[in-house]
């Protein structure tokens, strides 16, 4: 208890140093959380904007089909299972839909296109797509030779409202798949490879066309956020257990490409906050190393006394470990405060609402207010403090009594 | 029984290709609760005599016996054991921990030793009273005079009940007056205690009341006196 009060009374010797140290100490902290808690709360919209643009949060697939995605990989009584998913989790937002690729022609062009059949009356609950309709409208559930393509197809093969799409492919049986469709709307989903590829058209018609039956490819699941969606995963498990032929996949599997960009981007931010953590690693280093300095004599006194080096190099440990579980409380807490602040208020820079408008994402930004946030900077700095106190620590354990007590 | 015992003590400081000898070939035995002082002119080796008996300096050669332990080939830890378990130091500029109250720089090496809170802190408060210093024991060491200082490190060194207390010029910083008092409560506490005390000084004043005299010059001891 001596050694803890000694610590604490040695750190308001020389206060202004201590308290600059602190200061930076906290600002760090404070800009740490702010920013981890920015990037949390983005990749939170990121993951749930991609997930509701096209993937959703689930997907039950024929076994293999999302390794290998072929017509012929599909499962049958697809819409009907899609109603017992929806029954069973008592969630509306459950579509089915069949995927294939055919060559569209317009009067005057010829392009490869993905094709994608969807329940019209439930695709607009799990993707975002029908709403970012720019042109004409989406399609119904009354429309028969109908389609919506993306915006840059559309300009790329030349077509508008109420042109025609003549599309030829290959069915399920290898039969020659051919039909014409109507383009009933265009979307902008400012996703290029969705603009740029895709075509749907309602399931009903494309079972026709690709000689399906009843068949589809995808049962899409969206859950309301990441959390909702892992609790009604295994019910959905459940569900779908007798059918040995069919998969649960998570959104992870689904999108690799976006874990892997948000760990990327995790990476390369942590390059710059480890920048910020040794820099104050640096201050934390130096104050303490003048500190021992300044007391060289007194650390003489106290070995003279008896104290073993190893104690007295715990003094000095503990004394930052005081000043970095201050700059910890404190910095957690104005970080939180700021975090709950833009949480409630949302974050928003010049320019940000038309980005957001054109990426069908909001116009603000909220962070992330968790222990994750509040915690992982404010550690790190933790952590550097009691490093840079390890080589002061140390070149006491070199002291020798009588040198030392003759020190100024 | 000999509370401290040196035999050949050797301890030659290179300066340069100049080689000081410090201490040379000193052979000294001091009974268990005696009163002893070392004097002699300034390089004569008294101060460094007294850092090697209390484990602080290592000898170039030679052998150290204190409170029955061959402490010339210690390691460090183990001298730092020996000095907190059995030697109590009185400096010559007090050397108390500043940020420490009277009381606490009393307790710091009671707690070291392990001393539970309360007894640690009675025995503190005891020592302080013992020593003159009732009323004073929450001030700071700025707070209080050089004298009072002293009192305090001297609480200090007694306060686990040292065999052996060495005090290197206690009184250099007072005034005559307090250095007297410091005297007879070093007396006191040897008489009662039975603690032998060490001490190193230029004072004719201390040298009175110490029972045996150590003359040293150049290294060597030149004169042995005893005074009962």
């Amino acid at each position: 208890m001596i050694l803890l009060r000694l610590a604490w009374r040695n750190l308001w010797r020389s206060p202004r140093r201590t308290l600059l140290t602190l200061g930076a100490m906290v600002f760090c902290n404070t800009i740490l959380v702010f920013m981890i808690g920015l990037q949390l709360g983005m990749y939170d919209l990121m993951i749930n904007n991609t997930l509701r643009a096209f993937s959703g949060n689930l997907q039950i697939q024929a076994t293999g089909y999302n390794e290998k995605p072929q017509m012929r990989r599909s499962f049958a009584d697809a819409t009907q299972l899609a109603q017992r998913v929806r029954d069973h989790i008592n969630l509306d937002s459950v579509s089915a839909r069949a995927t294939g690729f055919a060559l569209a022609s317009s009067q005057t062009r010829s392009y490869g296109v993905q094709v994608l059949g969807v329940q019209p009356a439930t695709e607009a609950l799990v993707s975002t797509l029908p709403g970012l309709i720019k042109q004409g409208s989406y399609l119904s559930p009354d429309d028969a030779q109908t389609a919506v393509v993306g915006s840059v197809f559309a300009r790329n093969i030349k077509v508008d409202i109420g042109d025609e799409l003549t599309l030829v492919g290959s069915g399920k049986d290898g039969s020659i798949a051919a039909t014409v469709v109507t383009v009933v709307g265009i979307f902008d989903s400012g996703i290029s490879e969705l603009d740029r590829n895709l075509l749907q058209m309602p399931l009903t018609v494309f079972q026709d066309v690709f000689s399906l039956g009843n068949d589809a490819h995808k049962i899409v699941i969206s859950a309301a956020n990441l959390d909702a969606a892992v609790k009604v995963e295994s019910e959905i498990s459940a569900l779908i257990a007798d059918h040995p032929d069919l998969t649960l996949l998570d959104w992870q599997t689904l999108n690799p490409g976006l874990q892997e960009a948000i760990q990327a981007d995790f990476s390369s931010a942590w390059f710059m906050y480890g920048v910020l953590i040794v820099l104050v690693g640096f201050s934390v280093l130096n104050t303490v190393l003048m500190s021992v300095l300044e007391r060289t004599r007194e650390f003489g006194i106290v070995l003279a006394l008896g104290l073993t080096p190893g104690r007295v190099g715990w003094v000095v440990m503990l004394e930052s470990l005081l000043m970095g579980l201050a700059g910890f409380s404190i910095g957690a807490a104005t970080g939180a405060a700021l975090n709950m602040y833009f949480a409630i208020n949302g974050f928003s820079y010049s320019g940000m609402q038309e980005m957001g408008a054109r990426f069908n994402l909001p116009a603000e930004f909220y962070p992330e207010v968790s222990l994750i946030a509040l915690t992982l900077g404010p550690g790190a700095i933790l952590i550097a403090t009691l490093l840079a106190a390890i080589y002061p620590a140390l070149r006491i354990r070199g002291l020798q009594p009588v040198e030392a007590m003759r020190a100024v | 029984m000999y509370s401290v015992s040196c035999r050949r003590l050797c301890k030659t400081f290179q300066q340069g290709e100049l080689a000081v000898h410090a201490l040379a070939d000193v052979d000294l035995d001091i009974d268990a609760g005696g009163f002893v002082c070392l004097f002699g002119p300034s390089g004569s080796g008294k101060t460094t005599l007294l850092n090697m008996i209390g484990g602080l300096d290592t000898p170039s050669s030679g052998e150290i016996t204190v409170a029955g332990q061959r402490i010339d080939q210690m390691k460090r830890a183990e001298l730092a054991r020996l000095r907190l378990k059995h030697l109590g130091f009185v400096f010559q500029s007090y050397n108390l921990i500043p940020v420490l109250s009277a009381r606490e720089n009393v307790e710091f090496v009671a707690q070291m030793q392990g001393m539970g809170a309360q007894q640690r802190k009675h025995k503190a408060l005891t020592i302080l009273a013992e020593v003159g210093l009732q009323g004073l024991e929450d001030r700071r060491p700025a707070e209080l005079s050089g004298g009072q200082q002293q009192r305090v490190a001297v609480a200090r060194a007694i306060v686990s009940g040292p065999e052996l207390v060495l005090a290197d010029e206690p009184t250099a910083n007072l005034d005559s007056a307090t250095a007297e008092i410091l005297m007879k409560l070093f007396v006191q506490l040897n008489q009662q205690h039975q603690t032998t005390f060490v001490l190193s000084t230029h004072d004719n004043l201390i040298m009175n009341y110490a029972r045996r005299l150590i003359k040293l010059r150049d290294g060597r001891i030149v004169e042995d006196i005893d005074q009962t």
